[in-house]
């Protein structure tokens, strides 16, 4: 049953970021992206990481996603002209996915899944944040606001 | 026998499982389980929506000193029917210059996540449709969604309106998605955890015998109640802050290009929207499906849940027809000027309340906290126009 | 589902992003290529966390939720930067942004 859900995914998440990565159409790439995040969510889902799956909804969906639309639309002084598509890149990315998957068949990995574990509670993941993760959250939080006003003065028109 | 009226439903659903439960495998018997529970959560939400829309015009209508529609049925309680068949049979137009695939995917999407987000609601007593651990992030995850969905219905329908009208909906959206998650965040923080049904619970003891143990009747969750309730307003679009589908402003905004049952979808999405976000708001403040004092627990669980969710729809139905429309410059500095701060202070607040005990002195603590913020905010924030004392002058 | 089968899926994502990140033209794409990486190595490390000997401190989840708060913040400020360019040189084409070159 798992295996089924588990391969029924994994399609439609790379099928997703295909789409993503070679439709022309700037827009329909953008929602495309927007499903394959969907897809990743399922897969958190899927391994018990409830609360990563929930938050990468609201992160990328609500968030990236509407951001890449709104940036589609505030750029976009004809549509469709940008062309160009570079097959050198295609060739690179076929020997990089040839290579990783060489490497992980060479590795001795633990092959047969654990059994069913419980999930991760929101409690454990609070108190994680609070007692050892406490300077990365911190951190985070400072990159995060130098980043929302970093965003914002480059986006600002000035007034001159 | 209150018991059994009480989970009447659920037994009723234990009864319907237990045809099939010796005869199917597993995971046959627990997809029937959740199908069931699908079925009865939209057959329920999709005629309360007929029921709220007939009632909506009829209740405006007495505000506005006449009557609602009342030709088609009993008072007109059959409206809904003849709205749907109309919404039915029209043509369906589609601009020939439109992106197809996202015109037609945009209603469907936000009608999916106003859905979604009814699933973690408690109803009743052991009545949670899914029980999720971290049920509200879930709830605000799906209802992110709706930005994208709106945006797609503006940008698919290339149609100048339906862009800026999206492009307002969603500026609109995000700035009161904060205040939103914030309000709620004391209340989190209280209960400690994430989960609906463990947050009823934590509201369901009563002090004195006849004091229930709401978070509303404290002061930071009165506040956040009033905050919570401004920004579900603001977030399914209804007036006075519905700028999105102003009709005399930009025609009906992303909703312009759609006719006939696309429309109709819309207008479902939006109130399945409100009742989703009143839900939550009963969930959260008003103690969820339990009675506000203790002789009166004989009354079904889900039907303290439903008249609690009449109250705040008719609230919701009281204010559009009584305020006037605000400026869309209004609205965002109302977000993030005074909500944004007053949202910071009920989670100051909710912390001065736990930590000096949650009796009289953490009411009066957590009191002065708010009223403190209130006025320095109100003293900063005040716009009005300072005019010098009048002088006459007359023909001499 | 082996953990094999899981990294690959990953890294068949990892290069569909390296994939969009490298052969296309226009600004936007190559970002949606970037967080397409990102969210395949976030990907890699719930699978590892799920397929290691329990009992397992969470420590892959943690990683993944402050990868997430990171590739978010990048994203903002990378589409802040290509509205800047674009105000400056009404292009998103990348290979026109050569002024620096020698």
């Amino acid at each position: 049953m798992s295996t089924v859900a588990f391969a029924a995914i994994a399609i439609l998440t790379l099928a997703a970021a295909l789409a993503a990565a070679t439709l022309q159409k700037l827009m329909h790439a953008a929602l495309c992206f927007a499903v394959m995040f969907v897809g990743i969510s399922a897969f958190f889902f899927l391994f018990g990481a409830e609360f990563v799956g929930l938050v990468q909804i609201f992160v990328y969906i609500g968030a990236v996603a509407v951001l890449i639309v709104f940036t589609i639309l505030l750029t976009r002084h004809d549509v469709g002209k940008v062309r160009g598509f570079n097959w050198s890149g295609v060739v690179i990315a076929v020997a990089v996915f040839a290579g990783l998957v060489w490497a992980i068949s060479k590795t001795k990995l633990v092959s047969a899944p654990s059994p069913r574990i419980e999930p991760v509670t929101v409690q454990r993941i609070g108190e994680l944040l609070m007692t050892n993760y406490v300077w990365p959250l911190q951190c985070v939080g400072v990159l995060l606001t130098a980043a929302l006003i970093g965003a914002l003065i480059l986006v600002m028109e000035d007034k001159s | 026998m209150a018991d059994s009226l009480d989970q009447i439903f659920i037994h009723a659903k234990q009864w319907l499982l237990s045809m099939l439960n010796g005869r199917a495998p597993d995971w046959l018997v627990q997809t029937a389980s959740s199908l069931l529970n699908i079925v009865v959560l939209l057959g329920v939400f999709l005629t309360l929506f007929a029921l709220i829309s007939v009632l909506e015009r009829k209740i405006l209508g007495r505000m506005q000193n006449r009557y609602g529609p009342n030709r088609v049925g009993p008072f007109g309680l059959f409206q809904p029917v003849a709205d749907g068949i109309k919404m039915l049979i029209k043509e369906d137009i589609v601009p020939a210059r439109a992106d197809k695939i996202v015109h037609f995917l945009a209603p469907v999407l936000i009608a999916a996540t106003a859905i979604l987000s009814l699933g973690v609601i408690p109803y009743g007593r052991n009545m949670t449709p899914f029980v999720i651990d971290g049920g509200i992030l879930f709830f605000f995850a799906v209802g992110s969604t709706t930005e994208l969905a709106v945006f797609m219905a503006g940008w698919g329908s290339n149609n100048k309106f339906s862009m800026l009208g999206a492009m307002r909906a969603i500026a609109q959206m995000i700035s009161y998605e904060l205040p939103l998650i914030i309000t709620v965040l004391p209340v989190v923080m209280i209960v400690a955890s994430l989960n609906p049904d463990k947050i009823v619970d934590a509201q369901g003891n009563y002090s004195l015998g006849f004091v229930p143990h709401w978070f509303v009747f404290t002061p930071w969750g009165a506040t956040a109640f009033v905050l919570f309730f401004v920004s579900g307003l603001v977030e399914s679009n209804r007036t006075p802050f519905d700028v999105p589908e102003g009709e005399s402003e930009i025609v009906a905004g992303h909703m312009t290009e759609y006719s006939g049952f696309k429309y109709a979808t819309f207008f479902m999405a939006e109130y399945i929207g409100m009742f989703a976000i009143s839900g939550l708001g009963i969930t959260l403040f008003l103690g969820g499906w339990h009675a506000p004092v203790h002789f009166l627990e004989f009354i079904p669980s889900y039907a303290w849940f439903f008249v609690k969710l009449s109250i705040l729809l008719f609230v919701y139905i009281w204010l559009r027809g009584t305020l006037p429309r605000t400026r869309v410059d209004q609205i965002m500095n109302f977000a993030w000027k005074f909500m944004l701060p007053m949202a910071f202070t009920c989670v100051i607040a909710a912390a001065v309340w736990h930590y000096t005990g949650r009796g009289l002195r953490g009411w009066l603590w957590s009191f002065v906290v708010i009223a403190s913020v209130y006025t320095t905010l109100s003293i900063l924030l005040d716009t009005r126009r300072k005019f010098a004392p009048r002088t006459y002058r007359f023909a001499e | 589902m082996t953990l094999s089968i899981l990294l690959v899926v990953s890294a068949a994502l990892f290069c569909i992003g390296l994939l969009a990140a490298l052969s296309r033209r226009h600004a936007i794409f190559i970002l949606i290529g970037i967080e397409m990486m990102l969210a395949a190595a976030n990907l890699n490390f719930i699978a590892f966390w799920r397929f290691a000997p329990q009992p397992q401190p969470p420590t892959g989840v943690m990683v993944a939720i402050f990868a997430i708060a990171i590739a978010a913040a990048e994203a903002a400020v990378g589409l802040a930067m290509v509205i800047a360019v674009y105000r400056h040189f009404r292009t998103t084409n990348v290979d026109q942004l050569d002024q620096l070159k020698g």
